[in-house]
C-alpha cells in the first residue's frame, strides 16, 4: 500500500522543521519528503490541501477504563476518541479495577486494543500490588507482558521504605518509576489549590509543598539507587524549580503537565464547578503561567491529555465528592495549540511537547515523521473553528471545563502505521 | 461571584446562597425588611400571613437543632406550612443522590427549600437543578457560607452601631473552619467596615484569608484593641486537642475573650457569639452574660432575618428602590 498526502503543511517536530511538500508512504512507513522516491506509485491520494501533517500525538495519560469501569467509559469508546484526537500512541495509567497488576491483566488489555486496529496502546504496570503501597509490582513479568513503565497512579505510597526498594528494584532493571507527586499526609483530605479560592469557598485544601515535600524525597531517593523517574502531573510552580535542579544536577528526571493545567486555575472553579475538579488540583494563575513556560523551555518534558472519562452522574454531586478529572484525548490538541499561539510558540516546537518529546520517555520510536518512521500521523485543520459538545466528541467521557468554549485544530485524519483509521 | 445563581437579571434575590455577591443595596433591603418583622414578633399575635399557602422543605443533610427551629420558627411566623426533614445520611447510605433526594421532594410541590449539608457548595448545587421559581436558602455549607447567620449579624451590628463606614470589627477563633466567618467577612466589607480583623493563631486562620480583605493578627489583645464589635467563634470539640490547637485551656489562655481582654476594646464595644458557645474555652461566663454582649438579642433578630429572607424570596415584598 503506497500513499501520497498531497497539499499539507509538513511538520516534523524534532526537527523543528516545516514545509510544504507531499509525504509519500510506503508499506507503512514515511518514505520520502517532497519528491516521490524512485518507481512510487500511489495506491492512494489524500488530498490535504489547508491542513497540517504532524506526527501522531503521543499521549503519556489516557485511562481508557477497561477493566472494571465500563460505566464510565468503554475500550471501542475511548479508543475512538484517540484516533479522533489525532493520537496514536498513548499511555494508560494501571489505576483500572483490578489495577494492571499482573502479566494476565496487561496481555489482556493488549489483545483488546490491538483487536480494535487503532492507537498503540503502551501500558503503565502498578509500582505496587493493587496499588497498595506495600508489596512490589512484578516488573519484571509485567515488562515482559508489554508493560512500559511502572506507576503508583493516583493511590498514596505514604511508606518512604517501599518507595525506595521499589527504586532500586525498577532501577536494577533499568525500569522507569512513574510517580504523581503528593505527600499523602499533607494532601488528605483536600480537594482544592490551598490558597484564596479554597479559603473564600471553603475547600479543604491541599497546599503546593505536598507535591515539593514529595519531589524533595523522591529526588533524594533518586540520588541514593539511580533509578530513572518521570515525575508525572506537576502542578505548581516551585515544582518546576525543583525539577531544573534535579536535571541539573544530571539526575535521570523526565516530568509532565496535563494538558488543562496549561490553561486552567483555581478561580475556574467559580461557583464549585465540579468540571474544574481535578487531581492534582488547578493551582493559583502564577503557578499555571510557570507550567506553560517550563513546557515551552523544556523544564517540563511533555504535555498529556490525562484523560479521564467519567459518568455524568459523578460530577453531579458537591464539589468535594466530584469524580475529578476531565475527558481530554479530543482535546489535547486543540488545547496546545492554542497554548502555542497564546504564548507564540511555533507550531513544529508546540507540537514537539505532544509528540517526539513524550515518545522519548515512553521508550517508543513514535513522533516523528523522518524517512523510515513508522508513518503514524495525524492531519489536521489549524483554522476553522469548532465547538466543544457532547455530540463532537467520541469519548464516552463528556465531562470536561471546555464544553461549548470554540477551540482550533480539529483533525481530519488520522493514520497509524500507514493506514487511515480515521477520517472526521 | 454569586451574581449569576442568587440574583436574577433584574438583580433580584432568587436563591440566598451567600454573602459574598450580595450588593449592599440588597443586604439593606434584607435587614430593612427584617425591621418591620422585629416589631411583628414583640406583639402578642406573632403572625403574619404572607406565605400562607407555601410549602417550606427544611432539608438537613447534617443535623442542627438550633438553626433548624430557627427557620421553622421564621416560617411558622409568616404562615407557611413547614416540612422538617433530617436526611443526615440516611438517604446517600441508601445509595440515593444529593440530586435525586431534592427531585423526589420538589414533587411533593416544595415552594423553598432550607438546606444544610456538609459539603461546601451543595445548596449551589441543588440551586442549579431546582425548577424555576423554587428558591433555595443557604443554611449552612461546609466551611464556605451560612449566609442568614452572617445577615442576622450585620442586623445586630447596626442595631447598635447604626453606621458600618466607621467600625472596626475583630472575628476571633477558629476561622479556618468557620462557614460563619466567611459569611460576615462579605457581609462586612459590602457594607463598607473600613477595618476588619481575624484573630487566632495560625493554625486556624486560612491560607490568603488576606485576600478577603482582612487584616490577621495572632496576637488577641493587639487584634481586639479599639474595636467596636468583638465577635467570637466556636470552638468545635473535636478541634480542641490535636494537630490544631494542644488544649481548650491554651485556646483559651491566649484566645479567649474575659473581661481583661475585652478592656483592650472601646468601652461601648458589642460582644458576639453565633451560638453555641463554649463557656471557659472561647469566652468566659462573665462576659458572655455582661453588659456588653449582645449574643441573645442576636438569636431574637435571627428569627426576623430569616422573616424577611423568606418573604423575599417568595417576592412579598416590594423590591429594594422599588
Amino acid at each position: 500500500m503506497k500513499i501520497e498526502i498531497r497539499g499539507a503543511r509538513l511538520v516534523e517536530p524534532a526537527a523543528n522543521r516545516e514545509a510544504n511538500a507531499s509525504l509519500f508512504i510506503a508499506e507503512g512507513h514515511v518514505a520520502a519528503w517532497g519528491q516521490a522516491p524512485d518507481g512510487f506509485k500511489a495506491d492512494e491520494v489524500v488530498d490535504a490541501h489547508g491542513l497540517v501533517a504532524c506526527p501522531g500525538l503521543v499521549d503519556l495519560s489516557a485511562r481508557l477504563r477497561e477493566p472494571g469501569f465500563e460505566y464510565k467509559a468503554t475500550l471501542e469508546s475511548e479508543m475512538r476518541a484517540a484516533v479522533a484526537g489525532g493520537v496514536t500512541s498513548l499511555a494508560c495509567p494501571p489505576d483500572t479495577d483490578p489495577p494492571l497488576d499482573e502479566p494476565g491483566l496487561v496481555e489482556m488489555l493488549k489483545r483488546r486494543a490491538a483487536s480494535l486496529h487503532q492507537a498503540r496502546v503502551l501500558p503503565l504496570g502498578t509500582l505496587t500490588v493493587g496499588l497498595k503501597g506495600e508489596r512490589l509490582a512484578e516488573m519484571a513479568e509485567l515488562t515482559e507482558a508489554g508493560c512500559v513503565g511502572f506507576f503508583q497512579a493516583n493511590a498514596p505510597l505514604a511508606d518512604l521504605s517501599v518507595l525506595l526498594q521499589a527504586m532500586r528494584y525498577a532501577a536494577t532493571f533499568g525500569f522507569t518509576v512513574w510517580l504523581r507527586p503528593q505527600d499523602a499526609a499533607l494532601a488528605r483530605g483536600g480537594v482544592a489549590h490551598d490558597g484564596e479560592v479554597a479559603t473564600r469557598l471553603g475547600l479543604a485544601p491541599i497546599p503546593a509543598i505536598a507535591e515539593t515535600v514529595a519531589i524533595r524525597s523522591i529526588v533524594e531517593l533518586m540520588a541514593a539507587t539511580g533509578a530513572r523517574v518521570h515525575l508525572a502531573r506537576l502542578s505548581c510552580a516551585a515544582s518546576v524549580a525543583l525539577v531544573a535542579e534535579a536535571k541539573a544536577k544530571g539526575l535521570p528526571l523526565t516530568c509532565d503537565v496535563g494538558v488543562h493545567h496549561l490553561h486552567l486555575c483555581d478561580r475556574d472553579i467559580g461557583e464549585f464547578d465540579a468540571q474544574a475538579n481535578f487531581i492534582p488540583p488547578l493551582r493559583d494563575p502564577g503557578d499555571r503561567d510557570a507550567l506553560r513556560r517550563a513546557l515551552a523551555e523544556g523544564v517540563i518534558d511533555a504535555v498529556c491529555s490525562d484523560h479521564t472519562p467519567v459518568d455524568e452522574d459523578e460530577k453531579l454531586v458537591p464539589f468535594a465528592e466530584a469524580a475529578p478529572g476531565a475527558t481530554g484525548l479530543e482535546l489535547l490538541l486543540p488545547l496546545v495549540l492554542r497554548w502555542a499561539s497564546e504564548s507564540r510558540i511555533g507550531l513544529a516546537a508546540a507540537l514537539g511537547a505532544a509528540t517526539f518529546r513524550p515518545a522519548k520517555i515512553l521508550g517508543t520510536r513514535a513522533g516523528t515523521l523522518e524517512p523510515g518512521a513508522v508513518a503514524d500521523i495525524c492531519l489536521f485543520d489549524p483554522k476553522t473553528p469548532w465547538v466543544v459538545s457532547p455530540l463532537a466528541l467520541a469519548s464516552q467521557g463528556k465531562n470536561t471545563p471546555f464544553m461549548g468554549f470554540e477551540l482550533t485544530g480539529r483533525v481530519a485524519r488520522t493514520l497509524v502505521g500507514g493506514r487511515t483509521v480515521y477520517t472526521a | 461571584m454569586n451574581a449569576s445563581l442568587q440574583l436574577d437579571a433584574q438583580g433580584r434575590l432568587r436563591h440566598l446562597l451567600s454573602t459574598e455577591g450580595l450588593p449592599a443595596a440588597m443586604i439593606r433591603h434584607i435587614l430593612d425588611t427584617a425591621d418591620q418583622f422585629v416589631s411583628v414578633n414583640e406583639r402578642e399575635v406573632k403572625k403574619v400571613p404572607l406565605l400562607r399557602g407555601k410549602a417550606i422543605f427544611n432539608v438537613f443533610f447534617e443535623n442542627s437543632t438550633r438553626t433548624r427551629t430557627t427557620f421553622e420558627i421564621a416560617a411558622k411566623r409568616l404562615s407557611a406550612d413547614v416540612i422538617n426533614l433530617n436526611i443526615g445520611a440516611s438517604s446517600t447510605s441508601k445509595g440515593e443522590t444529593l440530586l435525586d433526594t431534592v427531585y423526589n421532594l420538589q414533587a411533593m410541590d416544595a415552594d423553598m427549600f432550607v438546606v444544610r449539608h456538609a459539603q461546601s457548595g451543595a445548596p449551589h448545587l441543588i440551586a442549579r437543578h431546582v425548577k424555576p421559581g423554587i428558591a433555595v436558602i443557604n443554611a449552612g455549607d461546609g466551611r464556605h457560607a451560612h449566609p442568614t447567620q452572617g445577615l442576622l449579624d450585620m442586623y445586630t451590628i447596626r442595631h447598635y452601631k447604626k453606621d458600618f463606614s466607621g467600625l472596626t470589627v475583630a472575628i476571633v477563633g477558629d476561622v479556618l473552619h468557620s462557614r460563619v466567618a466567611r459569611s460576615q467577612i462579605h457581609a462586612l466589607k459590602t457594607l463598607g467596615v473600613p477595618e476588619l480583623r481575624v484573630v487566632g493563631p495560625r493554625t486556624l486562620i486560612p491560607t490568603d484569608v488576606e485576600r478577603m480583605g482582612v487584616r490577621v493578627f495572632t496576637d488577641m489583645a493587639a487584634g481586639i484593641k479599639d474595636c467596636d464589635v468583638v465577635i467570637m467563634l466556636r470552638l468545635q470539640n473535636e478541634r480542641m486537642n490535636g494537630a490544631l490547637l494542644p488544649s481548650a485551656g491554651e485556646f483559651y489562655k491566649n484566645y479567649g475573650l474575659n473581661a481583661e481582654k475585652l478592656a483592650k476594646a472601646k468601652p461601648d464595644a458589642i460582644v458576639m457569639h453565633p451560638g453555641p458557645m463554649n463557656r471557659g474555652v472561647e469566652i468566659d461566663s462573665s462576659v458572655a452574660d455582661g453588659r456588653q454582649s449582645v449574643i441573645l438579642p442576636q438569636v431574637t433578630f435571627g428569627i426576623a432575618v430569616r422573616m424577611a429572607v423568606m418573604s423575599i424570596l417568595a417576592g412579598q415584598v416590594a423590591e429594594a428602590g422599588a
